[in-house]
């Protein structure tokens, strides 16, 4: 388990570097289903398969489809060279800034007193059902209604416009 | 009475308010019909009130105005002879040239925007003159200087005709800030601005000759001097001729300017208190006389040699207050209303006829082709000569004359028989160069006579009518309202001052056609070089008060203000609105729309506060 | 079998946290700037999961199903928007797609 766990976080920590470095969009979103496979066998090693399905199911499946269909859809091409993009001057700010953001929240993580080890015990979807449905009924509730208004936000936006709205329409 | 009274101003007012308020919505035709109309009938009541006057003052409230712990100036009106004397040649001189503008301004643009200025114009001149306490008479006074404003500007798409509107505007707000002062003093003194309280109780506040009656007079006179045009602040009646010629007639000649006449006239209690300052107004009439007289010699614009007339003419009237003779000014004052309307209606005939031409050197021949025109510019000329016996003029004049001869001012009484020389040969210069002689452009050769029997001739004629010795028999007499005239008392030598007058005049007269008739050639000559030239440049230009002026006061001001642009005091004060338009700029360029910029920012804040809490101690636990 | 210790679970989390922080900082491109954006969530989910394996509780992975939510909420949103701004601007470089309007 501890191998595996090791693997495939390596794994997705190259998939997401190969993400935010790369240009063709085609790779990068492969690149991405990579990583998140990555991070579902992880699930697996911590002994959660239900989230590691749905992580399969829900965000390598469905919504990187969505990606997917985007890019086929725009017809997008490599992105052309950014210029600056190599010049150290034009990323060394934001990656240093990020480095130190991660230095400060490791050791902020080995200060901490959580010290336990995962032995991978299975928490099954009954239990997780069992309170979803119990005490976070509500939250649930909450969570359909912000699928609903996401649904309708993106059908509105996302409509072709015709070209008599073109002129002055919002957005 | 009252009534009849109240009607007479309140309908130009409404006049005023239809035409104003129509925003354009009105016809040519029908503004002129309200607008003619609404004087028409002021005119009405104002007859009504005139018949029903029993020869008592009466006075009526309308409203209370402001008030304020004790002072309360009342929406009051006070009638006795003199404001119907004026009300009537307000109304009566004012519906006549209000009718001839029906004629003068057909197919001019903005007629409604004219005829509610006029109405208006009506409205607050008989405010002026019905007023009972001076706060209201110092609002129509404002009023009538507006109005002034508004109709020289007429023409507005001519940049020269503004900056003549705005000159007389300020000019005149000189004047008006020297009356605003009078009345704060008299307030100030007597606590009230009642004029019958005010002169009643004058005389026993101040002392004869004290201080402050000199002072309050002294600043009285400062506001008639600016209304009436007088020296020193003369210089916008010449420029304010921009205007329509109704309304110079209306305006300029007949009403607005006699305004400090009136003033004068009405406070005589006060100026009385002051001998000194009465004196100065004699000798201010007498130099703006004299000066006025010189300046209208040698203008070639009609209208101006009718404006520096003008302004002669009430010199005289100014010298019959300096002598203590109010009912002779005022009674100059309304044959010179007759007359002086008359000449310039008859001048703005011409002007319409020739399509705009007033340049007496384009202008001549016209005698035969404007005979309606003619014949009023020869009335009214004679009039304003003062034609022994047949003209209104010379029964006023002669008044006047008699009067400074009476009160024993004999530089007065020469200044006075010089100008009637004078305006003479300036009057037949005037006849001569505008209807004899040749006429120098194809608009001069081929006039355009006025046809229309009720708005062209009609007015002519009856003022034409005024102007002669029956214009002169209407005028009532003021005599009981006013203190005795220095004439009352003595009769010697009455005769021989009348045989000078008429000698003045027919010698003006005679010079005139000397000059003119026969010795052209030597005049043109005269004029073209030397002592001549200088002289005729000098009165051209109204002995330069306009230069002067402008070089000692709007010079130094623009340079003073030049200076002052740079307002130290100013910079501190904007130095927090420099530093918050700085901390801005910084802002705005933080808010640059780039979205990674946002987040970067996000970023670094999240990460100071996480570094913040493990380099903390004990942090992180 | 020794277990996984706690802190690794979290480190590799907010190691893929930060890359796609990086991602975000970095890249004009709105897919990827969308894309590092799943990453930063999904980062977020395997702190949650983690911390629900490690003391067993069920609530970790009922808020993972929460984030995935918010996930395909803010994914389908992103992604109408930037076939918007596709069509309007012809391209996704938000270095040019800056000034709002109305």
């Amino acid at each position: 388990m501890e191998l595996a766990f090791y693997l495939s976080g390596l794994v997705a920590v190259l998939a997401t570097v190969g993400v935010i470095t790369g240009s063709n969009p085609v790779h990068a979103v492969v690149y991405l289903i990579v990583s998140l496979m990555a991070v579902a066998l992880v699930f697996f090693a911590l002994g959660a398969p239900f989230a590691g399905a749905l992580e399969i199911i829900v965000y390598a499946g469905a919504i990187m489809v969505l990606f997917v269909f985007v890019v086929m859809m725009l017809n997008l091409r490599p992105d052309e060279p950014e210029q600056a993009w190599t010049h150290p001057r034009y990323w060394a700010g934001p990656s240093l800034l990020a480095l130190v953001l991660l230095v400060a929240l490791v050791t902020l993580i080995g200060q901490g007193e959580a010290g336990g080890t995962i032995e991978g015990e299975l928490l099954t979807a009954r239990a997780i059902a069992l309170t979803l449905f119990g005490p976070w009924l509500m939250v649930v509730e909450l969570a359909a209604i912000l699928l609903l208004a996401a649904l309708v936000t993106a059908s509105h936006v996302g409509r072709r416009r015709s070209a008599r709205d073109t002129r002055g329409g919002a957005l | 009475m009252a009534v009849a009274v109240t009607l007479s101003f309140l309908i130009p007012l409404a006049g005023t308010l239809v035409l104003a308020l129509s925003a354009g919505r009105l016809g040519p035709r029908a503004s002129a019909v309200i607008g003619v109309g609404s004087v028409g009938l002021a005119a009405l009541a104002t007859l009504w009130a005139v018949l029903a006057h029993r020869g008592v003052s009466e006075g009526v409230t309308l409203w209370s105005w402001i008030t304020v712990g004790d002072f309360q100036p009342t929406i009051g009106l006070a009638m006795d002879g003199l404001s119907l004397v004026m009300m009537s040649v307000i109304t009566g001189v004012g519906f006549l040239i209000h009718l001839f503008a029906a004629w003068y301004m057909t197919g001019e643009e903005g007629i409604t925007r004219f005829y509610a200025w006029m109405n208006l114009f009506v409205f607050s001149m008989l405010l002026l003159v019905l007023s009972d306490n001076l706060l209201l008479l110092f609002l129509g006074w404002e009023g009538v200087g507006l109005c002034s404003y508004g109709l020289i500007g007429y023409y507005y798409h001519n940049t020269a005709n503004g900056q003549a509107a705005f000159k007389a505007f300020v000019v005149t707000r000189i004047g008006d800030v020297f009356l605003a002062l009078g009345l704060f003093l008299i307030f100030m003194e007597m606590g009230t601005l009642d004029i019958a309280t005010v002169l009643a109780r004058a005389p026993e506040l101040w002392e004869q000759g004290g201080t402050t009656a000199n002072l309050a007079a002294l600043l009285m006179l400062g506001g008639a001097l600016g209304k009436s045009a007088q020296v020193p602040l003369h210089t916008w009646l010449p420029d304010a001729m921009a205007g329509p010629t109704p309304v110079s007639a209306l305006i300029h000649a007949a009403t607005m300017v006699t305004a400090g006449v009136y003033l004068i006239a009405r406070l005589n209690g006060l100026f009385l208190l002051a001998p000194d300052v009465l004196l100065l107004v004699g000798v201010i009439g007498a130099v703006s006389l004299l000066l006025a007289a010189f300046a209208a010699l040698a203008q070639t614009d009609i209208k101006r040699v009718l404006a520096y007339s003008t302004m002669s003419q009430i010199g005289y009237m100014f010298v019959a207050l300096g002598v203590g003779a109010f009912d002779a000014a005022i009674f100059h004052l309304v044959t010179h209303a007759f007359f002086k309307a008359l000449l310039f209606l008859s001048a703005g005939a011409v002007i319409i006829s020739c399509h705009h031409e007033q340049d007496m050197r384009r202008l001549g021949g016209l005698w035969r082709k404007l005979p309606v025109a003619y014949g009023g510019f020869i009335v009214g000329g004679a009039s304003l000569v003062a034609l022994p016996l047949v003209t209104a003029g010379f029964f006023s004049k002669d008044e006047i004359l008699w009067q400074a001869m009476a009160a024993d001012h004999s530089g007065l009484l020469i200044a006075g028989l010089l100008g009637a020389l004078l305006t003479g040969v300036y009057t037949v210069r005037l006849v001569l160069g505008t209807f004899h002689g040749e006429p120098g452009s194809n608009h001069v050769r081929h006039p355009e006579p006025g046809t229309s029997l009720f708005t062209h001739h009609l007015p002519l004629a009856v003022l034409a009518i005024l102007s002669t010795f029956i214009g002169a028999w209407l005028y009532p007499g003021l005599e009981e309202l006013f203190p005795a005239s220095p004439g009352e008392a003595v009769q010697a030598g009455h005769t021989l001052l009348q045989v000078l007058a008429m000698g003045a005049a027919i010698a003006g007269l005679v010079l005139a056609a000397w000059l003119f008739l026969w010795q052209r050639d030597w005049l043109a000559a005269k004029i073209r070089g030397g002592v001549g030239r200088r002289l005729w440049s000098l009165w051209h230009h109204a002995w330069g008060f306009d230069a002067l002026f402008d070089r000692m006061l709007v010079r130094p001001w623009q340079l003073l203000v030049k200076y002052l642009r740079v307002d130290l005091v100013n910079l501190a004060m904007n130095l927090p609105a420099l530093l918050a338009r700085a901390l801005n700029a910084g802002l705005v360029r933080s808010q640059n729309g780039r979205v990674r910029t946002y987040a970067l920012a996000m970023v670094l804040g999240t990460t100071v506060i996480l570094v913040a809490l493990v380099l903390a101690p004990g942090g992180g636990t | 079998m020794t277990g996984i210790p706690v802190e690794h679970g979290l480190i590799l989390a907010v190691i893929l946290f930060c890359l796609g922080l990086v991602g975000l900082m970095l890249r004009r491109n709105m897919l990827f700037v969308l894309m590092s954006l799943e990453v930063m969530l999904n980062s977020a989910a395997l702190a949650f999961i983690v911390g629900a394996t490690a003391w067993s509780q069920p609530e970790g992975q009922a808020m993972f199903l929460l984030v995935i939510t918010l996930a395909a909420a803010e994914a389908s949103v992103g992604l109408a928007l930037m076939i918007q701004l596709y069509q309007r601007f012809r391209t996704l470089d938000l270095n040019v797609i800056n000034r709002m309007r109305g």
